[in-house]
C-alpha cells in the first residue's frame, strides 16, 4: 500500500532537537568560541540633533575592544540604509543609518556601538558614552503627524511619505445613484510581532579565505547575504549567512537589513574575532518594528437590499520615522480591504505620514486586519441601517464562486493585477453560519438575557492574497545512501518547513518520509530565494519542491531505465526503489541509481559497490556524461507564478461582558477558512490557533503605548499585555474548505498569516451586539468598554438601530 | 547605571549538580543562572526570552521547584541541583522506546510546539506541576502553564499537551508497576 503524505497529520521532525534542548538558535551559536558581545547606545529622545560623542570613559572599560559611531562607517556602510520596496507614490521615502548620523527619529535609534569581551562589559561601557543632545519637537500619533505643526524631517514639512489613490469603476456615480448613504471614521492602534526570540547577529571572520559567515535571526537569509556584501564591499560568494533555528518572526524579522546585520559582521571582521550581539527585550521595543496603526474614513453607498454601489475609503498610516520596507502595508489595506465583495465601484487613498515612533514593517496579516475591521464594519453598519441580517449583507456583496478568476481591477502589493484564483464565499458563509449556530443566536441570547447575562456574536470575512513572488526555488539530491537531500532558500521561524517539505518529496519522488532532510535559510545550500512571509513558504517552497523532485524522479526514472533496459515509462518508484510495473523483482533502490548517475563512481560505500552489477559496458563512441545531463542524481527548479493565490476564510465569535467588570470573555470562536490543499492538516490548524491569537491580543489586549515625547511607556512583557493561556478561549472550532489554486503543481494557497486576520472586526462586531452601541475603535480594553458604557448610559452615544428579529 | 570598576570583577567559583552531573565554572557575581547555563556550562537549551521574569522560557527545576533562571545569580545556588530541558529525557528503555519524557513525548504528538523557543520553559514547568499533580483536570492543565508566555501556538495544544503527558506517565507508573 502506497501511503500518502500530502493531506496527512504528520508530526514534526524539527521536534526532537527542539523539545530536547538541542535546537540552535543564533545566541547558541558558537558558545566556547570566545565570541565578542556588542551593546548599542540607543537613543533615548524621540527626536534630536547629536552633537559631539565622548568615548573616553567608556573606552577605559575593562574589556572594551572597540566602539564604533558614524564616523567610523565606511563607503556604503556609512550610506543610509536602502529603501527595499520603492514605490512610485513614494515622493519622500527616507531611512536612517546603520549608526545615526546627526539626528535621531525615535527612542531606540542605534548611536554607538560598543564591542567588549562580554555582554554586561559592553553595556557597562554603553553606559559611559556621553552623547549630546538637543532636542526636538516629537511627533506622535496620526493626528499630529497630519496637524504637522513640527516636521519629523526637517526636509518633509507635511511629514507625507507617501500618498496613493486607486479606483475602480465611478465612484461618484455609485454614491449618487446609492438610495442610502454612510459616512464615518476607524481606528487601529499599533502593535507589533513580538517572537519570543528578538533579533539576534552572529558573525565569523575568515582571515585566510577573506570570507564572512553570519548567523542571523532572520526571515530570509539569502537577502540579508546580499545587503551584507553590498554594504560591506564584499564579493557575494564570500558571504555566507544562515537562518539558523529562529524563535518566531512574524513579519518583524522580514525586514532587513537590520543595522545590527551590517555591524555585527563589520566589527568581526575589522576585530578578526566572532563578534555577536542578541537584542534584549526593551531593545527589541524600542529598535525592532511595529505594525498597525491606522485612521480611517469610510463613505459607503447602498441599495436596499445592503449591495454596495460605491466604497470610498481613505485612510492615514503611521509609518513612524522612516520608510526602509516601502508602503507595503497601506498598499495591503487598500486592496485587501475588498475582501470576498465586489462593489459596484471602489476608490481608496491614502497618506503614509511619519512620525518620531519606531518603523512600521509588517506585522503577521500586514494591513489586512485594518482593511477587514474597515469593510466588516462597513458591512454591519449596512446591516443596522437597513435592518437586515449582518450574514444577509455580506451574502449579496459576494463574489460568485463561477465569476473565478475574478479581477478586482486594482494593482496588488506585488506590483500585478489584484485577480482571484478561486474560492467559494457562499459555501463558506453556510459552513460558519452552521458552525456557530448563527440563526438560533437571536434565542440563545433572550435566554442569556433572561439569565442577566449579556453576549454577542460577531461574523468577519476576508480574502488573503498569498505566496506572492517573485519566485523561490528548491535543490533536491539523491546521496548513494538513498537519503534525500533537499535544500530551499527561504527560512524557517516555526511553521513546520522541514516537515512539510519533506512530505512533499515523499510523495513526489516515491521515497519514505523518514529519508528526506530538510534544510532552509542557508545560503552554502540554496543561494536564490526570497524571504518567508505573506503565506508564501508553502505556495511558493512547496511547488518549487515539487517541481524538483519530478525532476529528479524523471531523472532517476531514465537512468534506471538504461540499467533495467527497458522504458522509463514502464518503471515506477515506490518506497525507494525503481521497479518495473508489476515485476517488482526487476528492481534497483534509488541509492545505486544516484551511483549509476555519476559516470565517475569508486566503491567507496556499499551502494556503490552493489551497483556494478547494473554498470553496462561503456559505449566509446560517447561522451561518459550525455548531452543535457549531468552527473548526480539531483536537480534544481524554481517556481515562478504569474500573480498570487487567494486564501480566504470567515470567523465568527460569541462573546460575553461582564456587566461589572466590562471584561470581555470570548465564549466560542469558530474559524473556517480556505488554504486550498491541505499538506498537513496539524501545522494548519496549528497555524491557524496561533495567528487567532494574535488576533485576539490585538483586539483586546495589545497596544503601544507612546506618550506625547515619544517614549513608549509599556516596552516590557509586564507592561504590554502579550495574552497568556488564560486570556484565550478554551477551544476553537475549525472547519477547512479546499478550493485548490489553480496556479501551482499541488493546489496551495497558504496559511500562516490567515488566523489574525478578522479578529479585530469579530471581536468588535460581537461586542457591538452585545452592548447596543457602536464599536470604531480597537483594541478594546475593559477600561476603555467601561468608559464606552458610561458614555452611552450618559446618552453621548447613539444607540444601534433596531435588529431584525 | 554602573560605573566603571577599576580592576576586572571579582570572580566566584559556582559549583552545580545539573542533570546529575556535577559542573562548576567561575564566573563574576553578577552572572546570572541562564547565562551561567547557556554560555558557562553550554547548555543552550535553556532561553532567555525577557530578562525580566515574565516569560517564562528560561524557567529551570532547582532542587525539583520550577523557577526563573534570569532572575537568579548562578553564585546564589552554587551547591544547588539543577534540571535543565537536556535532563528531561533519558536513554530509551522499555515504556519508553524515544527516550523521551512523557512532557516531551506529548509535546510531541500533541503539535504543542511551533517555533521552540519557549518549548524548554514549558517543559520544565509542567515536569514540576505533574510530579505534584499527577492527575489535573484540564483547569489545573492551564493554570499549570498560566506564567509562561508562547507567541506561536495559541496554548490549546500546550494544554493538550499536559493532559497527554499525564496520560502517558501514569501508563508508564502502571507500567512499571506490573
Amino acid at each position: 500500500m502506497v501511503t500518502r503524505y500530502i493531506g496527512a497529520p504528520v508530526r514534526r521532525v524539527e521536534d526532537l532537537r527542539l523539545i530536547t534542548g538541542n535546537g540552535r538558535y543564533t545566541d547558541d551559536i558558537g558558545i566556547g568560541t570566545g565570541a565578542l558581545e556588542v551593546a548599542f547606545v540607543r537613543s533615548p529622545h524621540a527626536h534630536a540633533d547629536i552633537g559631539e560623542i565622548d568615548v573616553t570613559r567608556a573606552l577605559d572599560v575593562p574589556g572594551v575592544m572597540a566602539i564604533y559611531t558614524h564616523e567610523d562607517l565606511e563607503d556604503a556602510a556609512a550610506e543610509p540604509l536602502p529603501v527595499l520596496i520603492p514605490h512610485p507614490s513614494m515622493h519622500a521615502p527616507r531611512t536612517g543609518y546603520a549608526l545615526a548620523k546627526d539626528v535621531v527619529h525615535h527612542v531606540g535609534e542605534p548611536i554607538a556601538m560598543v564591542v567588549a569581551e562580554s555582554r554586561s562589559l559592553a553595556e557597562d561601557a554603553a553606559a559611559l558614552i556621553d552623547v549630546e543632545y538637543r532636542r526636538l519637537p516629537a511627533v506622535v500619533g496620526i493626528p499630529a503627524a497630519r496637524a504637522a505643526d513640527h516636521a519629523v524631517h526637517r526636509d518633509i514639512p507635511d511629514n507625507i511619505a507617501a500618498h496613493l489613490v486607486q479606483q475602480v469603476g465611478d465612484v461618484d456615480a455609485g454614491m449618487d445613484a446609492a438610495p442610502h448613504r454612510l459616512s464615518f471614521d476607524l481606528t487601529i492602534e499599533r502593535s507589533c510581532s513580538m517572537p519570543l526570540e528578538g533579533k539576534a547577529v552572529h558573525a565569523r571572520w575568515d582571515p585566510d579565505d577573506r570570507s564572512l559567515r553570519v548567523y542571523s535571526s532572520t526571515q530570509t537569509a539569502t537577502s540579508v547575504r546580499a545587503a551584507i556584501a553590498a554594504k560591506l564591499g564584499l564579493p557575494l560568494p564570500k558571504v555566507e549567512v544562515i537562518a539558523p533555528d529562529v524563535g518566531g518572526g512574524f513579519g518583524v524579522k522580514i525586514m532587513h537589513p537590520w543595522p545590527e546585520e551590517i555591524l555585527v559582521p563589520m566589527a568581526a571582521m575589522r576585530l578578526g574575532r566572532p563578534v555577536k550581539w542578541t537584542e534584549d527585550r526593551r531593545e527589541h521595543f524600542i529598535s525592532s518594528a511595529h505594525e498597525r496603526g491606522q485612521e480611517h474614513h469610510i463613505d459607503v453607498g447602498f441599495d436596499d437590499a445592503g449591495k454596495i454601489l460605491a466604497l470610498d475609503v481613505s485612510f492615514w498610516h503611521d509609518n513612524g520615522a522612516y520608510t526602509p520596507y516601502g508602503i507595503i502595508c497601506p498598499i495591503v489595506t487598500s486592496t485587501q480591504l475588498l475582501g470576498p465583495y465586489k462593489p459596484g465601484a471602489y476608490r481608496v487613498e491614502f497618506h503614509s505620514v511619519y512620525t518620531t515612533t519606531v518603523i512600521v514593517t509588517p506585522y503577521r496579516g500586514a494591513g489586512r486586519p485594518q482593511g477587514v475591521f474597515a469593510m466588516e464594519r462597513t458591512m454591519d453598519r449596512i446591516a443596522e441601517t437597513l435592518g437586515l441580517d449582518r450574514a444577509q449583507v455580506r451574502a449579496v456583496n459576494f463574489i460568485q464562486p463561477d465569476e473565478f478568476p475574478y479581477d478586482q481591477g486594482l494593482i496588488f502589493q506585488d506590483g500585478r493585477p489584484l485577480i482571484y484564483d478561486s474560492g467559494n464565499y457562499p459555501a463558506q458563509l453556510d459552513m460558519i453560519k452552521d458552525m456557530i449556530g448563527w440563526d438560533e443566536f437571536p434565542a440563545l441570547k433572550a435566554e442569556a438575557a433572561r439569565q442577566g447575562r449579556r453576549i454577542g456574536i460577531g461574523l468577519g470575512c476576508y480574502v488573503e492574497g498569498t505566496g506572492p513572488g517573485p519566485y523561490e526555488g528548491a535543490h533536491i539530491q539523491v546521496l548513494t545512501d538513498g537519503s534525500v537531500e533537499v535544500a530551499i532558500g527561504l527560512t524557517s521561524q516555526g511553521q513546520g518547513h522541514q516537515t512539510v517539505f519533506a512530505q512533499i518529496v515523499a510523495d513526489e519522488l516515491g521515497v519514505p518520509f523518514e529519508s528526506v532532510r530538510v534544510t532552509t535559510g542557508d545560503t552554502r545550500r540554496f543561494g536564490y530565494a526570497v524571504g518567508t512571509f505573506a503565506s508564501r513558504a508553502a505556495v511558493m517552497s512547496g511547488s518549487a519542491v515539487a517541481l524538483a523532485a519530478r525532476a529528479v524522479r524523471a531523472k532517476a526514472l531514465r537512468v534506471a531505465s538504461d540499467a533495467l533496459e527497458c522504458a522509463a515509462t514502464d518503471l515506477e518508484i515506490t518506497a525507494g526503489v525503481v521497479a518495473v510495473k508489476g515485476n517488482p523483482t526487476a528492481s534497483i533502490p534509488l541509492g545505486q541509481v544516484a551511483v549509476l548517475s555519476n559516470p565517475l563512481r569508486y566503491a567507496f560505500d556499499e551502494a556503490a559497490k552493489a551497483a556494478t552489477q547494473f554498470a553496462r559496458p561503456a559505449d566509446p563512441s560517447t561522451s561518459p556524461v550525455a548531452e543535457g545531463e549531468s552527473p548526480g542524481l539531483e536537480s534544481s527548479d524554481y517556481y515562478s507564478p504569474p500573480r498570487s493565490t487567494f486564501a480566504s476564510g470567515m470567523h465568527a465569535a460569541i462573546i460575553e461582558i461582564d456587566d461589572d467588570t466590562s471584561e470581555i470573555t470570548i465564549n466560542r470562536y469558530c474559524v473556517v477558512h480556505d488554504c486550498g490543499t491541505l499538506i498537513n492538516p496539524m501545522i494548519v490548524r496549528g497555524q491557524v490557533h496561533g495567528g487567532v491569537v494574535q488576533g485576539i491580543a490585538g483586539a483586546l489586549y495589545e497596544t503601544l503605548a507612546y506618550d506625547e515625547h515619544g517614549q513608549l511607556l509599556n516596552a516590557s512583557f509586564m507592561d504590554f499585555l502579550m495574552p497568556y493561556v488564560t486570556e484565550v478561549p478554551p477551544r476553537f472550532e475549525i472547519g477547512h474548505q479546499e478550493t485548490p489554486s489553480p496556479l501551482n503543481p499541488l493546489g496551495i494557497k497558504g496559511a500562516g498569516e490567515a488566523g489574525v486576520i478578522p479578529v479585530s472586526a469579530v471581536i468588535a462586531a460581537a461586542v457591538e451586539d452585545a452592548m447596543g452601541f457602536r464599536i470604531d475603535a480597537m483594541p478594546l480594553n475593559p477600561s476603555r468598554l467601561f468608559d464606552l458604557r458610561r458614555d452611552f448610559d450618559a446618552g453621548r452615544l447613539e444607540p444601534l438601530k433596531g435588529r431584525p428579529e | 547605571m554602573t560605573e566603571p570598576t577599576e580592576q576586572r570583577e571579582s570572580l566566584h567559583e559556582v559549583k552545580l549538580t545539573v542533570n546529575g552531573g556535577t559542573r562548576s565554572a567561575t564566573v563574576t557575581a553578577r552572572r546570572t543562572l541562564s547565562d551561567f547555563l547557556r554560555h558557562d556550562l553550554g547548555l543552550t537549551g535553556t532561553h532567555v526570552g525577557c530578562e525580566h521574569g515574565v516569560c517564562g522560557a528560561c524557567t529551570v527545576l532547582l532542587d525539583d521547584a520550577p523557577v526563573r533562571s534570569c532572575l537568579i545569580f548562578a553564585v546564589s545556588v552554587s551547591g544547588q541541583r539543577v534540571t535543565t530541558v537536556e535532563g528531561l529525557a533519558g536513554e530509551p528503555e522499555a515504556g519508553r522506546p524515544s527516550g523521551l519524557s512523557p512532557v516531551q513525548q506529548a509535546f510531541h504528538e500533541c503539535h504543542a510546539l511551533q517555533c521552540g523557543f519557549c518549548t524548554p520553559g514549558f517543559l520544565t514547568t509542567v515536569t514540576a506541576c505533574l510530579a505534584a499533580n499527577p492527575a489535573p483536570t484540564r483547569d489545573q492543565a492551564v493554570e499549570m502553564i498560566a506564567g509562561n508566555l508562547c507567541r506561536c501556538t495559541g496554548y490549546q495544544n500546550i494544554v493538550d499537551a499536559v493532559l497527554r503527558a499525564a496520560e502517558l506517565q501514569s501508563a508508564e507508573v502502571q507500567g512499571r508497576q506490573k
